[in-house]
């Protein structure tokens, strides 16, 4: 009974990408993401499971190819994989006590890239944005203007902003009047 | 006018710093003029010779610049790029002339030199301090109509511009170890030696050059160069330092808690064509882990009759428009002082060949080598005198000079008059973090005493004296705070070395010779406010003792300049007209801002669509293109209905709703809350937090869930799903989704952490499409892969995970209208897609899309309640007619406890009830109030409330839910709903209207 019918994905943001100055704010491809709870005795068995040691020290991360780890909490991880990997399944061998939710569509990734980008998320999150303070490999929830977002500091010049979808458009917008910003 | 020279006769040849080819052209009430490069609108104004640049404010009396910086009380003025980049109020003392510098005076009418206004002035001894307060009060009805808009319409200074705002303003948070605010020596000094650490430094200054003082003081060294030099130099050292950020024309306006403070950088105010995508200004939020105060002192002037006329200026405002903008504010410029710092002003403009005729000391007997120098210089220098009047009106013509003792009066013709009476710290910013100031009874001023947050003051700003000592204090200030910050032993210490005086102590505060309580004259304490000595007198003998009162009763300091220069004066003549010492009259609180601050600055990024975020459903363009009609929801934009052609809302809703229940309906109800509780415990914990039984659900099924507070009134409600024995799908209502996820995190990490559970908020991860009426199940199974959809295999209130359009779906079987029914949960951003093919594929089978509306309608036919609009925060579930949700074995759950307090067991409790109107076409208002007799006198006893109410076209009539005082009981009484146009008669029912006994739920 089933009619050959594939939906296909609809991303919320359908611009590319902006800003006239160093710093361009772009859409980050699609990746796969789980929000992954557990507690501090799962934690091995569970970056086993990753293939990545999950990160136990506030605002760090873990990499391992194509997939990250980003440390939100005590018992909190949000994982993204933007390549071809099984995540969901991959976790699913862990036989440890833990939540696994993916999250896949429910987050959205923003990349701001270039020189000051750090001044263009200062725009609207108020946390410390110096490399002393926010190293490369930093992350943390946090805030950007009237929204929650998760921040993440992949390069010198280059964060990686995760919001949820409906306020992706915000975020992207936000982040756009910020990077006109950084040229005075 | 002779001759005049290119950038006005008044400019000083070889006198000052900015270059005499770089001239710019502005405009003054219509008048062309040109100045330099750099000139403030005060510099330029005076260079060619015009001292009138306002009426005041009350009295409307002709006024001139006072001042050279942030502090001006009087030269406000009106600045207009175009219609709707219009600034009233502008300090010309502050703003900088570009090309084509449009500027208008202000409070004048119909011109500057003739205003009608200054009638104001001739009757003034009618219009005394509290004069509004008394005058106006009878009768009281006039307050609010005739007297307060007149009064407002008179009142104020510039005009608010009428159109919207078109600048862009920005915002910037940033961290620091050493947050130095002013540029001047001490600032400097204190920046170069925190930075030598290491430390990151951001230094501000709200002037567009740094140096502060250095910029008119003419006989000073640091470090071998003159001063300004050495500021120059410092600060290019600086601004090449990568741990430095230097910020001029960037006020330091608010100190807020933990080291927290606001700056307001303007950044194209100065610039004649800015580029579109420059901000106007941008908002600093900084944190910074010391803070160095080096904000300098302000000069007071002298209390004396006529002391506002045009051409009075303060010393060394005189000072900084000679020696830095090369400007004569005369030709024959006279001196009245209280102490020495006049003396280097009269003694720089003599040099420059202004004649200087009179020094007028109050001082018996002033002894100091500036004093002989400025004999030597062949000023007359007169100790014991005092300047009692100011001849002139619209210029300052003569100063009328007596001893202070008494004596024969003498008239010396002057065009300028600049005077001092000494300095006051800027202990603004130091008051505004809560530090508290004390008095320094030997020089009549108030210091910083004690800190209450991680800062220093320096400088002229914590009453040092002297420029070497005001340097060390500033190198070591800079230092520590770096040491502190944990930059200790690093870098090389810094050591500068200074020559030349910088004193700034001395004078006098209150009224001086002349201006004493025997006597009417307008003696000036405040000029922005026309608050005069008298005033202040008056309202010691009104009865305000305290200087808070004495402040609010005159004004005096509640201007816009927040009395800079008026403050201390006032406080010294309301002391001794109270005969206390100034310590026990005590000194009025700084508030932030330190200056104005644009109401753009504040709001910044937050305009348009960035004011607030604005939601968005996957399906949303969908929506859109088919015309839909929107509602807001919380962020979220709902389709609320579909016109077609022709249609109306009420027609729109109608056939929407009649569509669901003939053929099938398709609706949006992404927005509902979700969120998936994860864990071994699962089922434990939803036990806890709902009425109802969840330990024996079975996987696959369905329950409405009904959520209490503590204290038993309903707090939320919807469907959850049994995914597996440790997972649910909870789903919420769309506003309750952030309170239920806080409410159930709440619950877990204080009252139940032992459970083994985890909640995740997945309210956007799933786009949700409803599917609802009798062809919904034909319409969605033959897209559905993986799931046996028969109603044996998938009953009413069951889940199923599987495949639809070739993604992964939850599909829920559910009804929120009372028909068989489907939500089918996609990943998000296949939302809109899936949508799309549901739609072809319905379309021909009468699948017609419904909005909000007609789903309230849908669930009201059934009697299904929506929690905030059929509840309120005191209905419990009994009151609802939802006994059945509660598991009746149960022993715990969060409300449990408050469903047993005595009044919400006690009969009389308003129950949920339907309505009928006896006449069907009459539809209530909700809210309606309900009475059991409509012949009762007025105030009538109401019994009860309309909480929905709608046209159901499916009905054929009105229905209308709604909470009335013992409602069950009460089933076909007939009660009345009185409204304006006559009282309706209805008849009380059950809830259920349509399908009482729900047979088209399992179809």
């Amino acid at each position: 009974m089933v009619e050959t019918i594939q939906a296909t994905r609809l991303h919320p943001l359908q611009s590319g990408r902006t800003g006239p100055a160093a710093v361009s704010v772009t859409l980050a491809d699609n990746a796969t993401r789980v929000s992954l709870r557990a507690r501090p005795d799962a934690v091995a068995a569970l970056s086993k499971a990753l293939g990545l040691a999950l990160p136990t020290k506030p605002k760090s991360t873990a990499v391992n190819g194509s997939r990250a780890a980003l440390w939100l909490g005590p018992d909190e991880w949000l994982i993204i994989d933007d390549g071809e990997s099984n995540l969901v399944a991959d976790l699913a061998k862990a036989k440890v006590l833990h939540s696994a939710v993916d999250v896949s569509h429910r987050n959205v990734g923003i990349i701001v890239s270039g020189k000051g980008a750090e001044g263009v998320v200062n725009g609207g999150c108020p946390q410390d944005l110096s490399e002393r303070a926010f190293p490369v490999g930093a992350a943390s929830r946090t805030v950007l203007g009237k929204i929650e977002v998760v921040l993440w500091r992949t390069a010198e010049n280059t964060f990686r902003v995760e919001c949820w979808r409906s306020f992706s458009p915000y975020a992207f917008a936000f982040l756009q009047v910020s990077a006109r910003d950084i040229w005075v | 006018m002779t001759n005049q020279v290119h950038s006005g006769s008044n400019r000083i040849s070889g006198a000052g710093r900015l270059t005499p080819a770089k001239t710019v052209r502005f405009t003054f009430d219509g008048q062309s003029l040109t100045g330099l490069e750099g000139d403030t609108l005060a510099s330029a104004l005076l260079a060619n010779g015009i001292h009138l640049v306002g009426r005041s404010f009350k009295y409307h009396r002709p006024r001139g610049i006072l001042s050279a910086g942030s502090e001006e009380p009087n030269a406000l003025v009106d600045i207009e790029r175009d219609k709707s980049r219009k600034q009233p109020n502008v300090r010309a003392t502050v703003q900088e002339i570009y090309d084509g510098l449009k500027v208008k005076s202000q409070n004048r009418w119909p011109s500057l030199t003739f205003d009608v206004g200054a009638i104001n002035d001739v009757f003034s001894p009618m219009l005394p301090a509290g004069f509004y307060y008394k005058t106006f009060m009878w009768p009281k009805f006039a307050w609010k109509t005739i007297y307060e808009p007149k009064i407002r319409a008179a009142a104020g200074l510039g005009v608010v511009p009428g159109e919207p705002d078109t600048d862009r303003y920005s915002n910037r948070f940033a961290h620091c170890d050493v947050l130095v605010v002013g540029a001047g020596a001490a600032g400097l000094a204190a920046a170069l030696s925190a930075a030598a650490t290491g430390a990151t430094v951001i230094l501000c200054d709200e002037q567009p050059e740094v140096g502060g003082a250095l910029r008119y003081e003419s006989d000073v060294t640091i470090d071998g160069a003159p001063g300004y030099e050495w500021a120059t130099a410092t600060i290019a050292r600086l601004r090449a330092m990568d741990n430095v950020t230097v910020l001029t024309r960037t006020t330091a306006f608010g100190y807020y808690a933990q080291n927290f403070v606001g700056l307001a950088e303007r950044i194209s105010d100065h610039l004649s064509t800015p580029a579109a995508e420059m901000p106007r200004e941008r908002l600093w939020q900084i944190r910074a882990k010391k803070v160095v105060l080096a904000t300098g002192a302000i000069e007071r002037h002298m209390v004396f009759a006529n002391n506002d006329r045009p051409g009075v200026m303060l010393a060394s405002a005189a000072r900084m428009f000679l020696n830095h903008y090369g400007v004569a504010i005369g030709r024959k410029v006279g001196v009245y002082t209280a102490n020495d710092s006049a003396y280097a002003a009269a003694i720089d403009l003599k040099r420059a060949g202004i004649d200087v005729p009179i020094i007028v000391d109050t001082r018996d007997n002033p002894k100091s080598a500036i004093v002989e120098e400025a004999r030597s210089l062949g000023i007359e220098v007169l100790p014991g005198h005092a300047v009692f009047s100011a001849g002139g009106k619209r210029r300052v013509s003569s100063m009328l000079i007596k001893p202070n003792r008494g004596g024969s009066e003498r008239k010396v013709a002057v065009d300028a008059v600049i005077v001092s009476a000494g300095w006051t710290p800027s202990v603004h910013l130091f008051s505004q973090s809560r530090g508290k100031v004390a008095w320094d009874a030997a020089n009549e001023r108030f210091l910083p005493g004690t800190y209450a947050q991680d800062c220093l003051s320096v400088g002229a700003c914590n009453g040092t004296d002297g420029l070497q000592d005001v340097i060390n204090e500033a190198i070591a200030a800079g230092g520590s705070s770096a040491e502190q910050a944990g930059f200790a032993g690093k870098g090389t210490p810094v050591s500068l070395t200074a020559t030349g005086s910088a004193s700034w102590i001395g004078g006098m505060i209150g009224s001086a010779a002349g201006a004493g309580p025997d006597t009417t004259v307008k003696a000036f304490v405040d000029f922005q406010n026309d608050v005069t000595a008298k005033d202040v007198r008056l309202a010691v003998r009104e009865g305000m003792h305290s200087i808070e009162h004495v402040k609010r009763f005159t004004t005096n300091g509640m201007a816009t300049d927040q009395g800079k220069t008026s403050n201390l004066h006032g406080l010294a003549i309301a002391a001794e007209a109270l005969n206390k010492p100034i310590p026990a009259v005590g000194l009025t609180t700084f508030r932030a801002p330190f200056t104005p601050v644009t109401f753009g600055t504040i709001v910044n990024h937050a305009r348009h669509d960035l004011f607030d975020p604005t939601r968005r459903t996957p399906m949303h363009a969908w929506h859109a293109a088919q015309g839909a009609a929107f509602e807001d929801v919380g962020q979220w934009k709902r389709a609320w209905y579909y016109p077609q052609a022709g249609e109306d809302m009420h027609a729109a809703v109608n056939r929407e709703c009649v569509a669901v229940r003939t053929e099938a309906g398709i609706f949006d109800a992404s927005t509902l809350g979700k969120i998936e509780v994860v864990g071994p415990d699962a089922a434990k914990f939803l036990e806890l937090l709902y009425t109802n039984p969840w330990e024996k659900l079975g996987v696959g099924r369905l329950r409405y869930g009904i959520m209490l507070r503590e204290d038993g009134f309903i707090y939320d409600d919807g469907v959850v799903g049994r995914l597996a024995e440790d997972r649910f799908h909870v789903t919420t209502t769309t506003g309750g989704a952030p309170r239920v996820m806080n409410h159930m995190e709440d619950y877990l990490q204080t009252e139940f952490p032992h459970l083994d559970v985890w909640l995740t908020s997945t309210t956007e991860q799933w786009g949700v499409i409803a599917v609802q009426g009798p062809r919904s199940r034909e319409i969605i199974a033959p897209l559905v892969e993986g799931i046996d959809m028969s109603n044996e295999a998938m009953p009413h209130m069951s889940v199923r995970e599987g495949k639809i359009c070739g993604v992964p779906t939850r599909l829920f079987r559910m009804s929120f209208t009372g028909e068989t029914g489907y939500e089918i949960n996609v990943p998000a951003d296949y939302g809109q897609a899936v949508w799309e093919a549901i739609y072809e594929r319905g379309k021909p089978l009468g699948l017609t899309p419904y909005g909000t509306e007609a789903m309230h309608i849908l669930r009201a036919e059934k009697g299904y309640i929506i929690v905030g609009q059929d509840t309120d925060g005191t209905v419990t579930p009994q009151d609802a007619g939802l006994t059945w949700a509660i598991g009746k074995n149960k022993t715990d759950y969060v409300g449990i406890r408050g469903l047993l307090r005595r009044d919400l067991v006690t009969p009389g409790r308003k129950q949920l009830v339907g309505l009928k109107t006896v006449d069907p076409k009459v539809v209530l208002e909700e809210g309606a109030q309900i009475v059991a007799n409509p012949n009762q006198p007025v105030p009538m006893t109401m019994i009860g409330h309309v909480t929905s109410s709608y046209w159901s076209e499916n009905c054929g009539r009105s229905i209308a839910l709604a909470l009335v005082i013992d409602g069950t009981k009460r089933l076909g009484e007939t009660l009345y709903v009185p409204m304006p146009n006559g009282v309706i008669e209805v008849e009380v029912t059950g809830t259920v209207f349509f399908d009482e006994k729900g047979e088209r739920l399992n179809g």
